[in-house]
């Protein structure tokens, strides 16, 4: 096999991995992960949101540490 | 997925806060130095016939300084933020976060000295010398095991799609600056390229457009996904679009390099090549930026009343813009007139001041409060006020450079009948001379800018902890 061909299956071998990728992401079945994975950012807040709550009258952000 | 308890979690926000200060420092500094070269090219004695104040020393200096002394810094400053909050657990690699800090800065200083003083490897965005190149490549392979040490402890099972950006524009800088800065050095601050002619220019755009699309977009997209969806307080718009806009982007962009060099010595299939993949950047481009944008779908009645927000939208739209303007230019037939004009200046800056420049203010603004212990800025009304005449200064200097590129290159090309050029250059560069003043006026408003924010800033730091408390919305 020459150079040429070498690098044109790697191409496709490549698209053919972006295809993989795209229906991996957009099956049903990773749906419910995705989205726990996109609120995950907000675990943090919910749970300072509790503590705060149950720790009265606290000025600093619990999240922060003091200097 | 797990979650711990975030109270137990000692986070290593001193670094963030260090870089989060410079940040605003090197914006002030790196813009006023782009004052000051526009200000030069309007009036020449500017340059107070001193060698150390040339345009062509400090415009090296210009980039340096908003690039890796600003972009850089917010980036240090956010990704290190992001990586502890997203993984949930502290830095790794104790001291070495430290190092990167004041490495970086020794960095920045270094180039303040060196560029002026005339030192320059001349490769554009690379100018700085040998032992600085050095020294930068050990930063930020510290940078590199930082990052990826945090992510390897992470105390949950994900790594959210933040961190993939940032993983990739650290590990593609690394490559690219070691790549690039290969050079025999002749004298303790002079060295010669190890490349040489039509393969170095190819490696010097190879380096110098990745680093647009790894540094100054991937980086600065790690940002978007997450301050854009905390400060809107909602989850992505797709989380599945985020995976094939991060697979895509950084599959594509390394390839786009070679339409910087249409027209040249370089092979006529290389400048194909580069302009097709630039083409095609444009799909992966705006799938990002309308993820971006619709995390506020229901919510945009918050941008009327949070100006944090609209600096992290806004950049968005800036960043759609001159991702449309960007895959157009590198069409081989529109290079041929947008080619070496101020067209090319005015495209870099909406890129750089609307969409790297904003992001980094929104996402700064979101910080500042956070890591200081406070609820919120020292003053909303100010961060309006930064977010006005900023987004005003980039209009002003954008479309000054579209009307002044677009009018030298049709006078370049114009030629009479016979044969002969219609205009000399000097002809053109007079007819540039209002857009240059109208670009000036850009420039003072986005410093003016940053000025008013240090001082909201500083307002914040120093005032009590926990004084400044947040406005509830309704």
């Amino acid at each position: 096999m020459d150079y040429g061909t070498l690098r044109g299956l790697v191409a496709l071998l490549i698209l053919a991995l972006f295809v993989i990728i795209v229906i991996w992401s957009y099956s049903k079945k990773r749906s419910a992960a995705f989205d726990d994975i996109a609120n995950s950012i907000f675990e943090e807040d919910e749970l300072n949101k509790q503590t705060k709550q149950s720790h009265i009258d606290t000025n600093n952000k619990q999240e922060t540490n003091n200097v | 997925m797990t979650t711990s308890n975030t109270s137990a979690v000692d986070y290593n926000f001193d670094v963030v806060r260090q870089f989060t200060v410079m940040t605003v420092i090197w914006g002030i500094v790196g813009t006023l130095v782009g004052v000051l070269i526009a200000g030069q090219l309007i009036w020449p004695a500017l340059n107070f016939d001193t060698p150390w104040l040339t345009y062509s020393r400090l415009r090296p200096l210009h980039t340096n300084a908003v690039i890796f002394a600003f972009g850089t810094s917010a980036l240090f400053a956010s990704s290190y933020y992001i990586v502890q909050r997203t993984c949930q657990t502290r830095l790794f690699g104790g001291k070495l976060a430290a190092f990167t800090f004041w490495g970086w800065q020794a960095v920045i200083v270094a180039a303040v000295i060196t560029l002026p003083l005339g030192y320059t490897s001349t490769k554009e965005y690379a100018e700085l010398e040998w032992p600085i190149d050095i020294l930068i490549a050990v930063v930020w392979i510290c940078y590199a095991i930082v990052f990826f040490g945090t992510l390897i402890k992470r105390k949950v099972s994900h790594i959210y799609v933040a961190n993939w950006f940032f993983g990739a524009f650290i590990l593609v800088i690394a490559v690219l600056h070691i790549g690039n800065s290969m050079a025999i050095p002749i004298s303790a601050m002079k060295s010669y390229s190890i490349y040489s002619g039509a393969i170095d220019a190819m490696m010097q755009w190879w380096y110098g457009h990745n680093a647009v699309g790894f540094l100054l977009t991937a980086g600065f997209l790690g940002m978007m996904y997450y301050f854009v969806p905390k400060q809107a307080e909602r989850p992505v718009y797709s989380y599945r679009l985020s995976i094939v806009h991060f697979w895509a982007l950084i599959s594509l962009y390394i390839w786009a390099g070679p339409h910087h060099l249409h027209y040249t010595a370089l092979p006529d299939w290389v400048q194909t090549v580069g302009m097709t993949m630039s083409i095609v950047l444009f799909l992966p481009s705006w799938g990002g930026m309308i993820n971006g944008i619709m995390t506020l779908s229901g919510a945009w009645h918050k941008l009327r009343t949070d100006p944090i927000l609209r600096f992290l939208i806004v950049s968005l739209s800036f960043y759609g813009m001159s991702t449309f303007e960007g895959p157009m230019m590198a069409i081989k037939s529109v290079n041929a007139l947008s080619h070496y004009t101020d067209w090319t200046i005015g495209h870099v800056h909406s890129g750089a001041l609307g969409w790297v420049a904003m992001i980094s203010i929104g996402a700064m603004y979101h910080l500042i409060p956070v890591l200081f212990n406070q609820g919120r800025m020292f003053s909303i009304r100010l961060i309006n006020v930064h977010f006005w005449l900023h987004t005003s200064g980039v209009v002003l200097y954008i479309v000054a450079m579209w009307i002044s590129g677009v009018m030298q290159g049709l006078m370049w090309r114009a030629v009479n009948s016979d044969g002969t050029l219609t205009y000399s250059f000097v002809e053109s560069l007079t007819a540039s001379y209002p857009f240059y003043f109208m670009r000036f006026i850009g420039g003072i408003l986005v410093v003016a800018g940053f000025i008013l924010m240090a001082y909201n800033m500083f307002k914040t730091i120093y005032a009590k902890d926990g004084s400044l408390k947040p406005i509830e919305a309704e």
